[in-house]
């Protein structure tokens, strides 16, 4: 099968069914009721609308670690601590030179 | 007496919305018809169109009056159209394997004999429909504007904002595209 002269067949069959303009009864005034309803839309207010929106989701983000960070088990132990950890991991071979003079 | 178009507009963007409502008349089979080249269900076309007329009455001032309104319209439902196939990008993956009978019985007859295959076929219409559906949105607006609706490059870099350079290069990768996707039908179909 020759792919190239299917494809022609198919594009002429294409070609030969020329759709209608057929229009819906009363299509225009169906177009007339939504462009009655439909406003539009005011630019700054989107703005407004969207910072608003952020807004309040930054305050949410920002109680909600805030009380994490009140209520939860404060980390008195010295192994539990991470950064004291790591700078003495760090500095490992400077406190071993230290102690060997 | 009648209002000349222009006049229509004017009046439109006087406030006069009424005004609108002839233009909607006059244009809609245009319209219509356009739609339904890229949108099977009546359901689809219908929004596509009501899409258009409220895009048309928002860009109404965006209109100079330079070219006739027919064409600023049909830049407008093209490019809708295109919108429109960008959100329904569907069944674009399944096999060809589901063809009617009809539509099976046409593939077997042009395997067979070629000249006894007429593209005047309801199943021809049929499968160049299914064929049409499985390509990218890009290459289907080409594809149709170029070898179905026959239109230039040039008509088609206007109609679409794209440029000619990019229409002749976005109508080459689809007729490849197309080709790809007749090939995968074929060998679905018989091996």
């Amino acid at each position: 099968m020759s792919i190239a002269d299917l494809q022609t067949k198919l594009l002429a069959a294409a070609r030969a069914n020329v759709p209608g303009g057929h229009v819906p009864y009363a299509f225009e005034k169906r177009v007339m009721a939504l462009l009655a309803d439909h406003s539009p839309a005011d630019q700054l207010a989107l703005w407004v609308r969207g910072l608003w929106q952020a807004a309040a989701s930054c305050m949410a983000i920002a109680l909600l670690l805030g009380a994490w960070a009140f209520f939860s088990p404060a980390t008195s132990s010295k192994s539990d601590d991470l950064s004291q950890n790591f700078e003495n991991t760090l500095l490992a071979s400077v406190d071993q030179s230290d102690q060997a003079q | 007496m009648d209002q000349t178009e222009a006049e229509l507009i004017a009046s439109v963007l006087r406030g006069n919305a009424a005004s609108f409502e002839p233009l909607v008349q006059k244009y809609s089979p245009r319209v219509m018809a356009t739609a339904r080249r890229y949108a099977r269900r009546e359901s689809e076309i219908e929004d596509i169109a009501q899409e258009v007329w409220l895009k048309a009455f928002d860009k109404l001032k965006s209109f100079r009056g330079e070219a006739p309104f027919e064409h600023w319209l049909m830049r407008l439902t093209v490019r809708t159209c295109y919108d429109f196939l960008r959100g329904h990008q569907r069944n674009r993956e399944s096999s060809f394997t589901d063809l009617t009978e009809p539509e099976t019985d046409w593939l077997e007859r042009f395997v067979t004999q070629p000249e006894s295959a007429s593209e005047n076929a309801e199943a021809a219409k049929l499968l160049v429909e299914r064929v049409l559906e499985r390509l990218s949105p890009k290459a289907r607006l080409v594809i149709t504007l170029l070898e179905i609706e026959d239109r230039s490059v040039k008509e088609i870099a206007q109609l679409t904002g794209w440029s000619v350079p990019l229409v002749k290069v976005r109508a080459f990768r689809a007729r490849a595209e197309m080709r790809k996707i007749l090939t995968k039908m074929a060998r679905d179909k018989y091996l």
